[in-house]
């Protein structure tokens, strides 16, 4: 209890004995798991090729999807990265070096953490991904290796995200299985956007306003 | 036990029919409703016809809720657990007062004298701005609408969107007009275009994001299970609240905890889908407590009874406690797509907020209060759209007679209501009594009408007949018609 809440441990005791009072209809020895929830929801509403619904949902949301073989990893982010003109490139920790394409590119390293001030110069940030979710077409980073801490991803006005085919999720259910919560983390789908005017969905407020996503495909047996 | 303070409703706010009255003249308004109302509800049917097993999610959501407000006890006390372990702070507050003194207090002990501002509901319940004003600090708000609402010194129209109610020509003119005085002005020639004006904001609070010390938010979510707090979002300006300043403070009802980290599967297929209409939402972030190097090095969790405990008592009120704040009841209501919320004088308008606000205060607070359930034609659309099932109507009605209770009980002379039905009583006493009342009721009716229609009726009855027309009794009763044609058979 902070020093700042002199008042906290009453005000809880209150607002217990009040919920306890409130549910005076709920029976002593009713366990929460005894209510019932049905869960004969779908565990996933994926078509067949979960891959190619990632990339058709993604774009639904105004990002651009480049599909890439394994081996073009490299010139697909040179490529994407001078598409958008971008130069100055940060790099999280982690991210793979066999990845980097050679050229006229200004990695940026978050060796030691960079100030927001730096970040905000910067005209991309290229990482990797926890994890692909096909039916909301969204990609979610953890702070892994390769996405490096939340600021990386939300300063610079371009995200060049690189995930693999086999990261991807057919739903939700499966992913959020797959993830660990005690991360930070953030579910990205699409570039930022907003609907305050007029209801009607328009892309770039605070957030990245460009996003492409590069599908690395899974290596041919 | 203290009553909870009224920041909830507007200081002043007249009865809902009062309110409704005007807004329903301002055509400008009611352009701009149409407009907002009728996009969003074709895309919320879209998202959510999607999912072949909608219905089923729905059951889940609903059940989920059930079982969290049931054994709330048990999940608050496992938060506050899950939360500390994970190296956050846990607040408890009683009502808006005691929130915004520890809000303030922590604000303070960082020495901030501003703060930046996820959109919530929970903050702007308890006026919390204003309380941090008094205290000499100013919170900016980074929601597009929530800062359109706030440069216009205006109030929230809706839960989702609060600037609902202005188009993008007013907008423009209170970006062009406001934006100097409080910051980084608009650009030159800005235009109406949602692009430009979106750029605009972006402009005008990029400076704020990276310096801000201090940043407040609400929270969609809290896991019980693992401490997880959640905030869902388009802009990415909660991304920048969530992530850049030294110290978090989230505002939470204590209805919103969650027992599990996978109860999110269902409720963020719920969320999005049934709010905005997308698949799903720009930006979602959850965090555990403090992560070394990584956002905010210090997390407080203020959790707000604020008059939630009360309705928890109500055993039909209760679910009420369920609504997870999509919005998709105001879009769908037929009332609200005429009236706009400022019509409600509450920082909860439409259909929830007519079941949430009179709760949250408490029947016979105020002639306000007390209209509110009455602000409906429980035609049930929002029943049907709601993405936990809470059914409103039953709800409505069941405060309408708490309504009509609780003003029998402070009255020493009965109601017109009360009146009329111990009339109606006396009249359909008898057979002989009621052909007398229908016959003279006939003949003073077609007096009275104009064109088939009664307008105003005279006496008690006048304030009900504000809001409804009363067609013309017919000039021969259907016990009349009876007796003349077929008398002889009885």
């Amino acid at each position: 209890m902070s020093a700042a809440n002199s008042s906290g441990t009453s005000a809880r005791e209150e607002i217990l004995r009040r919920v306890r009072e409130a549910l005076r209809d709920v029976p002593d020895d009713e366990e929460p798991a005894a209510v019932p929830v049905p869960r004969d929801y779908l565990r996933s509403h994926a078509s067949s090729d979960v891959v190619a619904m990632f990339a058709e949902r993604v774009e639904d949301y105004r990002a651009t999807v480049i599909r890439a073989a394994p081996g073009d990893v490299p010139s697909a982010i040179a490529a994407a990265l001078a598409r958008r003109g971008a130069r100055r490139v940060v790099i999280p920790p982690g991210f793979p070096e066999a990845d980097l394409p050679t050229g006229d590119h200004d990695w940026i390293r978050d060796l030691p953490p960079l100030a927001l001030a730096v970040l905000d110069t910067a005209d991309a940030v290229l990482t990797t991904a926890a994890l692909g979710i096909a039916v909301t077409g969204t990609i979610v980073l953890d702070a892994g290796p390769g996405q490096g801490r939340r600021a990386l991803t939300l300063i610079p006005d371009y995200h060049l995200c690189v995930i693999r085919a086999d990261q991807i999720h057919d739903d939700l259910p499966g992913a959020l299985g797959a993830l660990d919560p005690t991360r930070p983390l953030t579910f990205i789908s699409g570039p930022s956007a907003t609907s305050d005017i007029e209801l009607d969905r328009v892309e770039g407020v605070h957030g990245p306003r460009t996003l492409d996503v590069v599908i690395v495909a899974d290596p041919q047996p | 036990m203290t009553t909870p303070a009224d920041n909830i409703t507007w200081l002043g706010a007249p009865t809902f029919p009062k309110a409704a009255r005007g807004a329903l003249a301002d055509t400008q308004l009611r352009r701009n409703l149409r407009k907002a109302t009728t996009t969003i509800r074709d895309k919320r049917l879209q998202a959510t016809g999607e999912l072949a097993d909608w219905e089923q999610l729905r059951d889940a959501g609903a059940a989920l809720k059930e079982r969290t407000l049931r054994h709330l006890d048990h999940y608050l006390l496992r938060l506050e657990e899950t939360v500390t372990a994970a190296g956050g702070t846990v607040h408890w507050a009683r009502d808006a007062a005691e929130a915004n003194m520890i809000v303030t207090d922590l604000v303070r002990a960082t020495g901030a004298h501003e703060v930046v501002k996820v959109k919530s509901m929970a903050t702007a319940e308890i006026g919390l701005n204003e309380a941090l004003a008094q205290a000499g600090i100013h919170a900016y708000e980074t929601d597009l609408a929530e800062l359109i609402v706030q440069l216009g010194d205006d109030r929230p129209s809706h839960i989702l969107v609060p600037a609902i109610h202005r188009n993008r020509a007013e907008i423009r003119e209170i970006f062009a007009r406001e934006m100097g005085r409080r910051g980084r002005s608009a650009p030159d020639g800005l235009t109406d275009d949602p692009r430009a004006l979106a750029e605009a904001a972006r402009a005008h609070l990029r400076e704020k994001f990276l310096t801000a010390k201090v940043a407040v938010s609400g929270a969609n979510f809290a896991i019980a299970q693992t401490g997880t707090v959640g905030i869902v979002e388009s802009e990415g300006n909660g991304r920048m609240c969530l992530t850049l300043p030294e110290t978090l403070i989230t505002v939470m009802g204590i209805e919103k905890v969650l027992p599990d980290f996978s109860d999110l599967e269902v409720f963020l297929q719920l969320l999005p889908r049934s709010s905005t209409g997308e698949r799903m939402n720009p930006y979602t972030s959850t965090w555990t407590g403090l992560t070394p190097g990584d956002g905010p090095q210090s997390f407080h969790l203020v959790l707000l009874d604020n008059g939630r405990t009360a309705t928890l008592a109500d055993t039909v009120g209760r679910q009420a406690l369920a609504c997870i704040r999509c919005s998709a009841c105001l879009n769908v209501c037929p009332v609200y797509e005429r009236t706009g919320g400022h019509a409600y004088g509450s920082v909860y308008p439409g259909p929830i907020g007519a079941v949430l606000t009179p709760q949250l205060l408490g029947p016979g607070t105020s002639a306000h209060t007390d209209s509110l359930p009455f602000a409906s034609t429980l035609c049930g659309a929002c029943y049907d759209a709601c993405p936990v099932k809470i059914n409103i109507p039953e709800v409505l009605v069941h405060l309408r007679a708490e309504v009509v209770e609780a003003k029998r009980d402070h009255r020493l002379l009965p109601t017109p209501e009360a009146l009329a039905m111990a009339a109606a009583r006396g009249v359909f006493a008898t057979p002989r009594r009621l052909a007398t009342a229908q016959r003279l009721g006939g003949i003073a009716g077609r007096t009275l009408g104009r064109r088939g229609v009664i307008r105003r009726l005279p006496g008690p009855a006048g304030a009900w007949s504000d809001t409804r027309d009363t067609p013309v009794p017919p000039k021969e009763t259907f016990r009349a018609f009876w007796t003349r044609t077929r008398g002889d058979e009885s």
